[in-house]
């Protein structure tokens, strides 16, 4: 296999284990709460370690995130675990974007790397969840992209990934250039090693602005959003109901009570 | 008044049958305006009848792309031919079921038309203007949001069990739509397909009943698997039952599996971890059975054993068997 160049693309998002929360402006919190990488793009940066472990380390793999000055925490992380070099988009501009102007932003960024053989994703971040900004991107680069994958292996010019539907699984190609995105069953995320962590303070790390990607500031960011949120509720609790100790088989009679109350039974 | 273009989910696609998210569609589309579907495919190709169960639902129209180029490749093809359709009918609305082909079709549809895209909505309303007003369900089910595209078509995908299914009978004029599909968008490809054994089980994300496992099954899922058929419910697993093996993905219920909103939820031997409330939080009525007490899932319940789920899941299953006769 010869050297690629192997692009991956990380999130920085609110803990997801932590209180989530909006702004007032329907926007998502992104201040109040902790950030990290998304844990989804942990896969991606793996699969993307493994790629570049299968051709002795020939390949190189470059870290690509869109989002506030912050976001050098999840570019961190994947350089500890072992990308090579990143690049941070970082306008003001950009926030509050949506998917469709972040994979504008995505793509110009992309293009603007030069020549490049795979471009990996997590499955969907862990706070937005949509799981389209692979596409989108795939869209606007006018590549092919295999998604869901739980198996990655390049083959000559040839991406090849498993994908466990739910009809189906299913072996699923494209040539090169192209995207690739990766589920939580493609493999543990590796932690970063000590030297890992030392390594990664020498590494290349690019700071690009909407200037220069030459992207127009009109066409990114909140009130460029092609969709609006009118309103954010938080979910009133659920109140915890009635829990019994199974004592010589009463939980399982009581059970049954219960859902024979509700007309479950 | 301006359609609404459905499109029919794949699942109904492989025999005709149509099932109960493409219903659910036709119902959200009348309240939009003329709900009309698109089939790709040969609808009279199958025994099932599917022109006219979609009729019966509401479809003034059906848009048939009974195209090779559209059929045996991936979603790009099927966004390519959605794009040419939504810029001949501009349409007041296109309704997508959500699933992992569904927001791929959308979100291409979205760049291809220069439109709004909103995922995975749990309701669709039409706004004081009539325009569509969807409300999702994020941050683990945590907030509700209500939002509306502002550009361009609302591109909306709908996740299963969002509406009722209501006859409401339709024209149901089949039309012939013929598109044009680039060579760029036949680059991905399936080149195997091994298919899934079928369960005869309810479809975990259409289930009205569904009873999972999780890792205090300790990988054994007989008693969860009597104690959903007794029950005529879908089985579900949690992420440490699939990571352990026990269980295929298509199963797990959570953040990176399926998310869930049956009436009932069984939960046997879930600790209840963040990433497995995001996918059953919603559900109407929520039952675990736990040996440990402190099992964050017992915060959610509306009724909670604290025991052996194998033995109290084996007394149960008895127990409806019986109350059955």
């Amino acid at each position: 296999m010869d050297a690629m160049d192997i692009v991956v693309c990380v999130k920085y998002v609110p803990d997801s284990t932590a209180d989530r929360r909006f702004e007032a402006d329907g926007t998502v919190d992104r201040a109040g709460v902790d950030g990290l990488l998304s844990e989804l793009d942990e896969y991606a940066v793996e699969q993307a370690l493994q790629l570049k472990e299968k051709d002795a380390g020939a390949s190189t793999v470059t870290v690509l995130t869109v989002g506030p000055e912050r976001a050098t925490d999840a570019i961190r992380k994947a350089l500890q675990m072992g990308a090579d070099k990143a690049v941070h988009v970082v306008d003001e501009a950009i926030a509050g974007s949506d998917a469709v102007a972040t994979s504008l932003v995505l793509a110009n960024a992309v293009e603007k790397l030069g020549a490049w053989d795979v471009l990996i994703c997590g499955m969907a971040s862990t706070d937005g969840s949509m799981g389209v900004v692979p596409v989108m991107v795939a869209e606007r680069l006018g590549v092919p992209a295999v998604t869901l994958g739980s198996e990655v292996e390049v083959d000559g010019s040839t991406v090849r990934i498993r994908r466990d539907g739910d009809v189906a699984t299913e072996t699923v190609e494209a040539t090169l250039p192209a995207v690739v995105s990766v589920t939580d069953q493609s493999g543990e995320a590796r932690y970063p090693s000590f030297k890992g962590i030392m390594a990664a303070k020498k590494k290349p790390l690019e700071t690009w602005s909407l200037a220069d990607l030459g992207v127009d500031a009109e066409l990114v960011g909140l009130s460029a959003a092609w969709t609006e949120v009118q309103q954010t509720e938080a979910r009133p609790p659920r109140t915890a109901g009635q829990v019994v100790a199974d004592e010589d088989g009463s939980g399982a009679a009581a059970l049954v009570e219960f859902l024979a109350s509700k007309k479950f039974i | 008044m301006s359609e609404v273009l459905v499109l029919v989910d794949s699942n109904s696609l492989a025999d005709g049958k149509i099932t109960k998210p493409t219903l659910e569609l036709l119902t959200i589309a009348r309240r939009l305006g003329e709900p009309s579907a698109v089939y790709i495919g040969d609808p009279s190709g199958s025994g099932e009848a599917p022109a006219e169960t979609l009729a019966a639902y509401g479809a003034q129209k059906i848009y048939v792309i009974d195209d090779t180029d559209v059929s045996d490749y991936l979603v790009a093809p099927k966004a390519e031919a959605l794009a040419q359709l939504v810029e001949k009918t501009s349409p007041a609305a296109v309704l997508i079921p959500s699933g992992g082909e569904g927001k791929e079709i959308a979100g291409r549809l979205a760049v291809k038309t220069g439109s709004g895209l909103i995922t995975d909505a749990v309701d669709v309303q039409p706004g004081p203007d009539g325009t569509a007003v969807t409300t999702q369900s994020v941050f683990a089910g945590g907030y509700t949001v209500q939002a509306r595209v502002t550009r361009g078509t609302p591109i909306i995908t709908v996740k299963p069990n969002s509406a009722t299914p209501e006859q409401a009978p339709g024209a149901g004029t089949l039309e012939d739509f013929p598109v044009t599909i680039s060579e760029a968008a036949k680059a991905a490809k399936v080149t195997a397909s091994e298919p899934r054994k079928a369960t005869g089980r309810p479809e975990l994300t259409e289930a009205a009943i569904v009873v999972s496992g999780g890792r205090g099954t300790g990988g054994d899922f007989s008693e969860v698997e009597a104690f959903a058929d007794v029950l005529g419910a879908a089985v579900g697993a949690s992420r440490a039952a699939v990571d352990s093996g026990w269980m295929p993905h298509a199963f797990q219920v959570g953040q990176t599996g399926k998310t869930v909103s049956p009436q009932l939820y069984v939960a046997g031997g879930i600790s209840g971890a963040i990433q497995h409330r995001a996918g059953m939080q919603t559900s109407k009525t929520i039952v675990a059975v736990n040996k440990d007490e402190d099992a964050p899932i017992f915060e959610l319940v509306d009724f909670g054993v604290v025991g052996d789920l194998h033995s109290v899941l084996r007394a149960a299953t008895e127990k409806v068997t019986e109350r059955k006769g």
